[in-house]
């Protein structure tokens, strides 16, 4: 008994760990056991949460450059009436690639990817739960990007939306591979996702530092806890549907084939029971950001921090009750929709004691500092009310009946996704990226980007409302000259190039700023949460010694911090697990160190999933190398164990593959 | 704009209600979202500029709820005024309503005009003509992927289903001709996938009916003749149906009337003498991926085809 007692870390007042000569020898030392090595083949075999966020979030905006340059082609067809810039087949494809990569490939990814980097900095862990599945995930999330994209140069790219909606996108009518493309896509992000979020899970809840309980988290790791949940909720309704859309197409089963008594309306629900949820996995971490940045620039912290909890579950929780409002057209009776209704219009109710709470934060500002991630904040209250308000309107069945479906709705959503996303991440990513890359962004850059950025989208975006209203429908590659849709359609090609320029800006300013940018400093905003508590950029065990935390703001009251914790071993790499609630010390826990396995099972699954949409045998046979990967990812090895020490130099194939 | 499509200029007491329905949204959304612009710029000004402005947490919690609450109120105004404009458009079934049958393909509307005597029944394409003030009952069905029948003046949308028949209601107040469109993604060719309505005057729809109840004309000049024999020996009576000749096929839209229709292809060109030798010729170029092929009709095929299809009104 007495020895198991001694194991546990304990809080200690003095300890000549804490003196500098002594931290400074213990961080040499970390830095060699939490070191990846050098070479390709320890870049390949990563598995530290920042270097694995840092690339999830690059290659999320790779996917958003992509799916922007589509957009613009778009804006460019429709900028003419009766246009012949692109052909119907490739507007098509275009537009469905479009939302694909939004969603799928930008969207949710990079919000996770803000979680994979930040929630172990600002819970004070060394690391992130399951690090080696987490570089899993990046790879598959990576091999279905780029599968999608060549399939698309080889003109096989989706052609029925993002949506898919059967029978379009069915055996009978999907011609080709188009469709399988698709949902075979929607199977690697699934993975991805899943992954993320189970990691995201486990770090918020049992790797806390200690005094770090419940309702001292900051409301973004709150956001994220909440995002995860609903991934982990939502993902099994897509995979459902996408597994079963993949069977119909390539084993003949009959799940939406209604002449064999399938449904294709079943498809939509277990769609949208999954895509709405989607929606608010997207804006959710947003709005944690927002939090954070708006704390940060208003020095006081967020009022209202149990009503912020309680609203974001609340969204959580109601939006997985509202996913009908997006089939009030096929048909279904009056008085389910009716709940929908309720239910789609009550979901507002959070998010508006949020955007109240906000607003009293600012109000009592000790001071206000218009920086420029806070600009991006603020934008929420011009761009996405206006997005949230047109949902209220679309939540209407009669009035949804007659917008449903048009430029209308194009409208409401971007004003929802980039005013209620886009426009947060981007403040988001200015705001961190100091802590990121060690170096601030100019400012004056940021303005400049920003400003460019508010005027092209509300110039793209608002006249859409209009050409809704006067019956001009989505995904349509062109339209009559008599409709005299032209001007408008005109000026939000005008306001497209605005938003190209802005965002040209953003990543000018980020590409100068990389070598040219004022050093940050570990806190260069003043902000209250354990990342700005360590250097910029952090080192790869993040912290040392271990912080505690006795408030919800622990860099402004860290004078009420009890003593660090000590105990955790330096030379293997050690986190200290917590309890649920109150995030008192439970044990110690070993990390596995780099690895070349999860890329190798990688890129086993994406042949697997490749092969399997076009040869059922697929499934079987790419199961084995899937297998044999796992079998090595697992089997015990005592280079495993060493490489739990560290890498020292350049990393071999042989200790990768340990 | 040429509001031909308009949400805003409702033509049928359907349509009315909604756009009703929006104006009041409108007017409630507008007022919230200068509400809410003007909290947030004067918090920002006085954030900024006062060192600290102290006001209890309890104040302000006080004045979030209070805002909380008055959103609640207005929600649930919402709802309701919602709600009951929903459950009137659910009662403007009419057992004397006029029924038509409307069957979506990929990408043309199949419309056929009830009537329990077989004889009576009009089936036409793309067109459909109304009598203003009387009620109109669409059946809708689907024969290959999901569409969506779109009226915006009259009515809003409604899905048509392969597998399911839905329901759509709706009252031409006022004469006139409007535009509806497809407004579910249906692929290729979704964008040229329109149909016009045309509202007419109670006996003006009547003389329609009947005109269109007879079978085709038939030839009085050789050349028509020709036609005739054209389309009846060709490719186009595989798919084709022209009342009274040996052209019977289903698969494409109805051409007994071709010549008092205004548009071809779903809405996609003017149907003048033009157009139609256009389209005849080569129906690919104006609407890729249609489901009619070129026929390869000689230039003299194609002139006494014409010169037929003219005689069709």
């Amino acid at each position: 008994m007495m020895a198991r007692e001694e194991k546990k870390p304990r809080l200690v007042e003095r300890d000549t760990r804490l003196e500098s000569d002594a931290l400074g020898r213990e961080r040499s030392l970390l830095d060699a056991t939490w070191s990846n090595g050098r070479g390709l083949i320890a870049w390949m075999a990563e598995t530290d949460h920042k270097a694995i966020g840092r690339r999830y979030i690059v290659t999320a905006f790779g996917f958003f450059a992509l799916g922007g340059i589509l957009a613009a082609l778009m804006r460019i067809q429709l900028a003419r009436p009766e246009n012949t810039f692109l052909s119907p087949d490739l507007y098509n494809q275009i537009f469905s690639m479009h939302g694909t990569t939004m969603m799928f490939l930008f969207a949710v990814p990079v919000v996770l990817a803000m979680g994979v980097y930040l929630v172990p900095l600002m819970v004070g862990a060394r690391s992130m739960a399951f690090p080696r599945m987490l570089a899993y995930s990046y790879w598959m999330f990576l091999f279905g990007g780029i599968f999608l994209y060549v399939m698309f140069f080889l003109n096989t790219g989706p052609d029925n939306g993002w949506f898919s909606y059967v029978p379009l996108a069915g055996p009978e009518f999907g011609y080709g591979k188009r469709a399988d493309v698709w949902a075979q896509l929607i199977t690697f992000t699934e993975v991805s996702g899943l992954i993320v979020a189970t990691c995201l899970v486990c770090t918020i809840f049992k790797m806390r530092t200690p005094g770090m309980s419940l309702h001292r988290m900051p409301l973004f790791v709150w956001s994220m806890l909440i995002t995860s949940f609903m991934v982990i909720f939502a993902m099994p309704s897509i995979i459902i549907a996408s597994t079963c859309l993949i069977m119909d197409r390539l084993i003949s089963t009959h799940f939406f084939n209604q002449a064999e008594g399938g449904d294709p309306l079943l498809w939509q629900h277990l769609f949208w029971f999954f895509g709405h949820p989607e929606v608010y996995i997207i804006f959710l971490p947003a709005l944690g950001m927002m939090s954070e940045v708006i704390s940060t620039s208003a020095r006081r912290k967020v009022v209202g921090y149990t009503e912020m909890v309680l609203s974001m579950s609340a969204t959580a929780f109601i939006g997985f009750g509202v996913w009908v409002h997006h089939m009030f057209s096929t048909g279904l009776p009056q008085l389910g929709q009716s709940f929908f209704t309720a239910a789609s219009i009550m979901i507002v109710i959070p998010t508006a004691i949020q955007t109240f709470n906000w607003i009293g934060t600012i109000w009592t500002a000790r001071r206000l500092q218009i920086t420029v991630p806070f600009l991006y904040m603020a934008s929420f209250f011009f761009i996405f009310i206006i997005g949230g308000l047109t949902g209220v309107m679309l939540a209407s069945v009669p009035l949804d009946r007659q917008v449903h479906d048009t430029f209308f709705v194009v409208a409401h959503f971007h004003y929802v996704l980039i005013g209620g996303s886009t426009f947060p991440l981007l403040g988001g990513i200015f705001f961190w990226f100091p802590k990121i890359t060690g170096r601030m962004l100019n400012r004056r850059i940021g303005q400049v980007s920003f400003w460019l950025l508010f005027v092209g989208f509300n110039l793209t975006f608002f006249p859409m409302h209009l050409l809704g209203l006067d019956g001009m429908p989505r995904r349509v590659y062109t339209y009559p000259t008599s409709m005299g849709w032209h001007n408008l359609n005109l000026l939000a090609s005008v306001g497209a190039a605005i938003i190209f320029v802005s965002l040209l800006v953003y990543l000018v300013n980020i590409i100068v700023s990389l070598r040219h940018g004022v050093v940050a400093g570990e806190n260069p905003w003043g902000a209250s949460t354990l990342e700005w508590a360590t250097t910029s950029p952090p080192p790869p065990y993040n912290f040392a010694p271990q912080l505690t935390v006795a408030s919800s703001e622990p860099l402004w009251h860290s004078e009420l911090a009890p003593p660090p914790i000590v105990g955790l071993a330096a030379d293997k790499r050690e986190v200290l697990v917590t309890y649920l609630l109150d995030a008192e010390p439970d044990h110690r826990y070993p990390m596995p160190g780099p690895s070349l396995w999860p890329l190798v099972a990688a890129v086993a699954t994406s042949v697997m999933f490749v092969w399997s949409i076009f040869q059922a045998w697929g499934v079987v046979w790419g199961s084995i190398p899937i297998f044999l990967a796992l079998v090595g990812w697992f089997w015990p090895t005592k280079t495993k164990e060493r490489l739990e020490q560290g890498v020292r130099g350049r990393m071999t194939v042989s200790e990768s593959l340990s | 704009m040429s509001h031909l499509q308009s949400v805003i200029h409702p033509a049928g007491i359907q349509a009315a209600l909604v756009s009703h329905l929006w104006w009041i949204l409108f007017g409630i959304c507008t007022f919230v979202w200068v509400a809410v612009a003007i909290a947030a710029l004067i918090a920002m000004r006085r954030g900024h500029r006062a060192a600290s402005v102290d006001l209890p947490e309890s104040r302000i919690g006080r004045n979030v709820a209070f805002a909380g609450v008055a959103t609640t109120i207005t929600l649930i105004a919402i709802i309701f005024e919602s709600v009951v404009i929903g459950r009137s458009l659910n009662t403007l079934k009419a057992p004397d309503a006029l029924r038509i049958t409307v069957t979506a393909n990929q990408w043309w509307w199949d419309v056929q005009y009830e009537n329990p005597v077989p004889s009576l029944r009009v089936t036409t394409a793309n067109e459909i003509h109304i009598p203003v003030g009387r009620p109109v009952g669409f059946n809708l069905l689907s024969n290959d992927v999901i569409h969506s029948l779109w009226i915006p003046n009259l009515q809003g949308k409604i899905d048509l289903v392969p597998g399911r028949r839905n329901e759509l209601w709706l009252q031409a107040d006022r004469p006139g001709v409007y535009r509806g469109q497809c407004a579910e993604y249906c692929g290729l060719q979704h964008a040229k996938m329109a149909l016009v309505v045309v509202a007419d005057p109670p006996e003006q729809f009547e003389y329609w009916l009947t005109a269109n109840r007879a079978s085709a004309p038939a030839p009085v000049t050789p050349e028509q003749q020709r036609g005739k024999d054209v389309i009846e020996k060709g490719p186009c009576a595989m798919c084709h149906t022209i009342t009274g000749t040996l052209a019977g096929g289903r698969t494409a839209p109805d051409l007994t009337h071709i010549a008092s229709r205004s548009t071809l292809g779903a809405g996609s060109i003017p149907n003048t003498q033009g157009y139609l030798a256009g389209w005849i010729s080569d129906p690919q170029s104006i609407k890729p991926g249609n489901r009619m092929p070129p026929p390869g009709l000689a230039s003299d095929e194609l002139q006494a085809v014409l010169a037929y299809l003219e005689t069709l009104k």
